[in-house]
């Protein structure tokens, strides 16, 4: 169809009240996280033994299924009080969880540039402002993870790979750690793998952005051809590195433990938390009055995004599960022994694919939910929720074992990411106009109609 | 006169006129038939005033089917009819038979669906579809008009009405 619409432009204004707010939030946060750290330093070792009451059949079944798989594994490298385990694990998890939404930001925008997509020109910027927070989350990973490291990752112990009672599983999976340096020293390998995702992730986010400020000022189509062939580059360099990602940070905590399919998994997790902040975003952006080029289809396509991504989710935890169910290898079992028949994670596991599953499936399923910002602003929140749990269970029974728990301190810790995460990518709106106004494909996105 | 035997048939040339003239021969009190068009025109299902379709309903009762079907048949046979010891599982176990409800779930749907649309669109085997003009399968645009829908106005009448809209041509149509 032939007729052009014009395209005002918008500026997005972050509001001293909106800053207020996230101030707020990340005030009540501190306060619940400091008064649950409080908490936890004191029960000590009363909710160990609570725990280990309620679990006694998990206990013998892990404690054989170990005995073979872990023929060293020593409560020595347990080093730290509950707490401070704790406030570690909470840190890391929360840390990987937003570490997702920065990069499915520019995941999803150069998905859209490499498809050749129009509809979703509108709103780029949205989700190129969630990838404002990789560079951060780089930070925080780096820093975080050698706080964490002796807690979280017992591969990085130097005396598993010594003596007699030295590891055979961790000794041949070493070199995957720390080549070319040798077993139980620093892990060259890894580090420098984490300094070069985010450096190459933080780079093509650069590019992109170069791109989009170019293409404001003239409107030649050439910038866009460029951003379609760094956004190719970007997903071939993704999907390798997204896996990897995924068994060095979360995989690796159970590093006795293996699944082929836990790079797609943590992928799957991160994308759909993504595309529901992103969907959360932008029917918030719109209910303030900003995205007047986003219309109730837009809205429709990010709602059909995130009701068939968390179909993929479940695709892929079911895919997970039912070859380790069906198999019953003892090695393989404890992964999920451990967080389905244990205090606290067996209520999370199921809430799990309650909240993730089934709720978005149903809630999701017709057109007029889809279209409407209202349900989307009620769903979205759903999945963000539930994919929280989904990292919960991925890296803290691991860790914590029998003395897991959710409290003040993780919900805290979770609020003060959420707060800091919002001001990174509110402020990040207003460093570009909201709309690409020489976007070639606006137009095409204007006309959206299905 | 009987219906769905005499048609007035007007040839649209482009489908911004279509739309448009759709929405003109509608405010002229005009019952359209049918449009046919070589391709899909985003927004005539709007312009010709037709209410959402309900097959997704129906491919949803047909799926819920699928999953009763699969659950029940494996449930019985495995936990009941012959149980069978595999893997050390419990004979009626959820996770195997899920695979299993999934592909049944999306088969009837989609049998269901295409079914469903077969019959509501009067696609039955031994029907042949009409022809209001051929062109309609390769650059026209064309709107087909029920006479007998229309008694209070003369062929003459809408044949004006057709053309004030932006139609190239109104032309009779009788299929005897």
């Amino acid at each position: 169809m032939g007729h052009h619409i014009a395209v005002e432009a918008e500026q997005y204004v972050f509001k001293p009240e909106t800053k207020r707010k996230l101030f707020i939030l990340i005030g009540v946060g501190l306060v619940l996280f400091v008064l649950g750290l409080i908490m936890a330093m004191n029960s000590g070792h009363a909710g160990h033994s609570e725990g280990h009451a309620s679990s006694e059949i998990s206990t013998s079944l892990v404690a054989s299924a170990e005995a073979s798989a872990e023929p060293a594994a020593g409560e020595e490298h347990h080093g730290s009080p509950t707490w401070l385990k704790r406030l570690y694990t909470s840190l890391w998890m929360n840390n990987i969880y937003f570490v997702g939404l920065g990069i499915i930001g520019l995941f999803f925008v150069c998905i859209q540039y490499a498809a050749q997509a129009g509809w979703s020109s509108g709103m780029q910027r949205v989700a190129m402002a969630m990838g404002r927070w990789i560079p951060i989350a780089g930070i925080l990973t780096l820093v975080l993870w050698f706080l964490v490291k002796g807690d979280l990752f017992h591969w990085t112990h130097h005396d598993v790979y010594e003596g007699e009672t030295a590891d055979k599983i961790l000794t041949n999976k070493a070199p995957y750690f720390f080549w070319p340096l040798h077993a139980g020293s620093f892990p060259l390998f890894y580090v420098i793998r984490m300094v070069l995702f985010f450096g190459m992730w933080y780079m093509f986010f650069l590019a992109i952005k170069k791109r989009m400020v170019a293409e404001d000022l003239d409107s030649n189509t050439q910038h866009w051809y460029k951003s379609r062939s760094i956004s190719a580059w970007f997903l071939v360099f993704f999907a390798v590195s997204s896996s990897v990602a995924a068994w060095d940070w979360v995989m690796s905590i159970d590093a006795h433990w293996f699944s082929t399919m836990f790079g797609w998994y943590v992928f799957a997790s991160w994308w759909v938390t993504g595309l529901a902040f992103l969907a959360f975003a932008v029917a918030s952006l719109k209910n303030a009055g900003y995205l007047k080029v986003v219309n109730a289809n837009h809205l429709h396509d990010l709602g059909k995004f995130c009701f068939a991504f968390s179909i993929f989710w479940t695709y892929i935890w079911f895919s997970q599960f039912m070859l380790i169910y069906y198999a019953n290898i003892p090695e393989e079992t404890v992964y999920f022994i451990e967080r389905m028949r244990t205090s606290p994670y067996s209520w999370i596991f199921y809430t799990n694919l309650l909240l993730n599953f089934v709720l978005p499936f149903l809630l999701l399923m017709t057109r007029d939910a889809k279209r409407q910002i209202s349900m989307l602003r009620v769903v979205t929140p759903i999945i963000m929720i539930g994919h929280w749990f989904d990292f919960y269970n991925m890296i803290t029974p691991g860790v914590m074992k029998y003395e897991g728990a959710i409290g003040f301190l993780e919900i805290g810790l979770f609020m003060v990411f959420l707060g800091a995460f919002l001001l990174v990518v509110l402020n990040g709106l207003t460093k570009l106009p909201l709309i690409g106004k020489n976007h070639p494909m606006l137009q095409e996105s204007l006309h959206h109609h299905i | 006169m009987d219906a769905n035997k005499n048609f007035v048939v007007g040839i649209f040339d482009n489908e911004d006129v279509l739309l448009e003239g759709v929405e003109k021969v509608r405010g002229n009190g005009v019952k359209i038939h049918e449009v046919y068009s070589p391709f899909p025109v985003h927004g005539l299902d709007e312009a010709l005033g037709y209410k959402r379709s309900r097959l997704p309903m129906a491919a949803f009762l047909f799926g819920m089917t699928g999953t009763g079907l699969a659950l029940t048949m494996q449930i019985w046979m495995l936990g009941y009819d012959w149980p069978m010891i595999i893997g050390g599982k419990n004979f009626a176990s959820l996770p195997p038979f899920i695979p299993v409800t999934f592909e049944l779930t999306v088969l009837l749907a989609a049998l269901g669906m295409v079914a469903t649309f077969m019959v509501v669109s009067d696609m039955k085997p031994y029907k042949w579809p009409r022809q209001f003009d051929l062109r309609s399968t390769d650059d026209k645009h064309v709107m087909a008009i029920d006479l007998a829908l229309n008694a209070g106005k003369s062929i003459d009448d809408i044949k004006r009405i057709l053309k004030e809209a932006g139609a190239s041509e109104a032309n009779d149509k009788n299929f005897e």
